[in-house]
């Protein structure tokens, strides 16, 4: 674990390289007092090169509520290290005071009761505002998109992403990469980066299958402050395994770390003195990289959603984590000369949606993409009693109240949600509407499965997906969170191989073992294969949630977790 | 509707389990090592495997071996009923010794090269590739 004094020390040992990084004044603002817009933008603008990076907005043009994970388990080399820190260590790490605007910010207690304090976070029309201010100092600042952008609302999936990508092209966004952004299917994904996009997507890692050629650039050059940057773009490197293979037949992805050594020592040939990897590769997979690829100044790394407020520096490459949903724009100013990078001074920037004041041009913007959608938006479905959360690696309540909703509406013995990161939560006592189920759902192969299945075949289906979490090289893990499970409950033990994690699988309607020859009725939602019937998941959530009015989702004690 | 085993595994997220070598199958990656290297000693270094480490496609995986000097290089998949996959012969005239391939693997299994150098010297070196049928990507 690097504590920021640590990571000061590290930095400087390691190349005699200064820099500064943390929360400036708002991390410890107490409850009762005002944040205001200076306290979260303050910054002693420094060195010759800024960056600016967003990731994992997953279409959240509006201000969220987005409750960080209480479990999220490092396996192998990175048992205990950010991001595996959670709650109270997360915050005794960083120093972090309880009930404090970063409390609420990057941990997950009492987050009904901070969420009345502070708000909700994010919202475009905010970002553009803190975006407009850091290039006030430094006019030609680089935004770097992280991805995952295109995909997570009823807009977005409405207009095929069209929403997010007239959002970010006013953003005035550098370079992106990718991963959710193929769910939308590779004829649509071309036709946006060939007419409609104003940058580079980038992805080094993606090939086409027939002759494993580059698909799409895997890097850009740019000159800021007379300094030549490489900007190299890593797609999610488990594109047609976690997600339908279908949707883009033709290409390939992969970690392929050898290529990327490669591709670093060509932007570096080409005149590169600073190179900054945009990544979608997950944090665990960028620590790996990080250590066995030299010359990577800055990995911005995506897809895991993590939030530190600090960078982790691995061999001699900075790794960035600035969160999800619109919450936290980071700001990186470095000092860049005689071709090599001398400091770094970082912000992770909440965007406290009801402390920055809203750049109404960008409102405007958000509310002509909404508007055609808006009484469909607001319609009022229910109520909840309960918080609505996705986080962490075993289950949600969001989650619950879907294989809740599904084995109910579908007459399943058992359900199956998959372990996705995205998805807004919901306050208890407030009104569930469409836009917040489409939140939790919204994505383009919904369709709730029903089926049967032998006991045998889930537990293979479980020891799968765990050795995809689990798996202690994180290469070998594929992306997501452990599959929610409604109507069974189980025993993992994550220091097992695959094949022996999983046991005492109980249904929990009966409270009997599941026979391994038996068969039972099991309903899911987001199949990654081709041809897929049912209804899609939004639906059988809504019909459910107006049949009970108000919804309430019980602590979940079926998975019992050990060796964590 | 109906599903097939396989397909009902990738609408549930699931796939394979990793499932014990067949004894038969390992006796026989033994004899094709042994075969190949007439017993001598296998040494490692100089020998490059280059495989994904989760298969997008179990039935067509990329694999590409690199041994500079090498006169023969053995590709065996050591969890199929088969295991042997490729061997590259090089003669005296090649520019490189290297050679790019799609080999199927039947399941998570590990790949396994093995080089014989110009002086009679032979070097192995293995990755696993895992097989999965995947879903879940957050």
């Amino acid at each position: 674990m690097i504590s920021r004094r640590h990571f000061l020390q590290a930095g400087m040992a390691a190349s005699a390289l200064y820099g500064a990084s943390g929360f400036g004044n708002w991390g410890r603002l107490a409850a009762q007092q005002a944040l205001t817009q200076n306290d979260l933008l303050d910054f002693q603008t420094s060195g010759n090169v800024t960056l600016m990076h967003i990731t994992d907005i997953h279409a959240q043009l509006m201000p969220v509520h987005f409750r960080e994970p209480e479990i999220n388990i490092g396996v192998g080399d990175v048992i205990g290290k950010p991001p595996h820190v959670t709650g109270a260590d997360f915050r005794k790490l960083y120093g972090i005071e309880d009930g404090s605007a970063a409390d609420y910010a990057l941990t997950y207690d009492d987050f009904t009761s901070l969420a009345q304090t502070y708000g909700r976070m994010g919202g475009a029309d905010r970002i553009s505002t803190v975006l407009k201010s850091i290039r006030a100092d430094r006019p030609d600042a680089l935004l770097l998109d992280g991805g995952d952008t295109w995909q997570g609302s009823l807009t977005a999936l409405r207009t095929n992403g069209q929403d997010m990508v007239n959002i970010f092209n006013a953003l005035g966004t550098d370079a992106m990469t990718s991963h959710w952004e193929f769910t939308l299917g590779i004829d649509r994904v071309m036709e946006i980066v060939e007419n409609e996009l104003n940058f580079p997507f980038l992805g080094a890692n993606i090939f086409d299958t027939e002759w494993d050629e580059r698909a799409f650039e895997p890097y850009k050059m740019f000159e800021r402050g007379g300094v030549q940057i490489a900007v190299i773009g890593q797609a999610f490197p488990y594109m047609p395994i976690a997600n339908p293979k279908w949707m883009f037949p033709e290409l390939s992805f992969g970690v392929r770390q050898e290529n990327m050594a490669e591709v670093v020592a060509e932007v570096r040939g080409k005149g590169a003195e600073l190179v900054v990897l945009l990544s979608h590769n997950g944090f665990d997979v960028d620590r790996k990289l990080a250590a066995n690829v030299d010359g990577i100044d800055i990995i911005l790394t995506g897809h895991t959603h993590d939030a530190l407020p600090e960078p982790v520096l691995v061999n001699k490459t900075y790794l960035i984590a600035s969160g999800s949903h619109g919450k936290f724009v980071t700001r990186l100013d470095l000092d860049v000369r005689d071709g090599e990078m001398k400091g770094i001074n970082h912000r992770l920037i909440p965007i406290f949606t009801d402390v920055i004041a809203p750049d109404p041009e960008m409102t405007a913007l958000v509310d002509a993409q909404r508007a055609p959608f808006q009484s469909e938006l607001t319609e009022v479905i229910g109520k909840t009693d309960s918080l609505l959360y996705r986080r962490g690696n075993f289950n949600g309540t969001w989650d619950d109240l879907i294989c809740n909703a599904l084995i109910d509406e579908r007459e399943a013995d058992i359900a199956l949600s998959p372990g996705f990161r995205w998805g807004a939560s919901v306050l208890p006592g407030a009104d569930i509407t469409r836009e917040d189920i489409f939140n939790a759902t919204a994505m383009s192969y919904p369709e709730a499965y029903r089926s049967e299945m032998t006991g045998e075949t889930l537990h293979v289906i479980l020891e799968d997906v765990a050795d995809n979490l689990f798996n202690p090289d994180p290469y070998y893990q594929q992306g997501g969170d452990m599959v929610r499970v409604g109507g069974m409950g189980y025993r993992i033990d994550i220091n097992k191989p695959q094949g022996e994690r999983i046991t005492e699988m109980t249904l929990l309607k009966t409270g009997e073992l599941i026979d391994p020859a038996k068969t039972y009725v099991v309903a899911g939602w987001a199949s990654v294969n081709e041809g897929t019937e049912g209804p899609p998941i939004w639906e059988v959530v809504e019909n459910f949630i107006k049949r009970e009015g108000t919804v309430t989702v019980d602590p979940n004690t079926s998975v019992k977790v050990v060796g964590a | 509707m109906k599903f097939t085993r396989r397909e009902t595994m990738l609408m549930a997220l699931g796939a394979t389990a990793a499932a014990m070598l067949p004894a038969r199958a390992m006796a026989n990656v033994d004899d094709l090592v042994a075969a190949f290297t007439g017993g001598a000693d296998i040494g490692e270094g100089g020998l490059t495997l280059t495989a994904p480490e989760i298969a997008e496609n179990g039935n067509t995986v990329p694999i590409e071996v690199d041994a500079p000097g090498a006169v023969s290089i053995m590709v065996l998949a050591t969890g199929n009923p088969t295991p042997g996959a490729a061997t590259f012969n090089f003669g005296p005239l090649s520019g490189s010794q290297s050679a790019s391939t799609r080999i199927r693997l039947a399941k998570t299994q590990n790949v396994l090269a093995v080089a014989k150098m110009a002086d009679g010297s032979f070097v192995q070196v293995s990755q696993e590739v895992k097989v999965t049928i995947g879903g879940c990507g957050g």
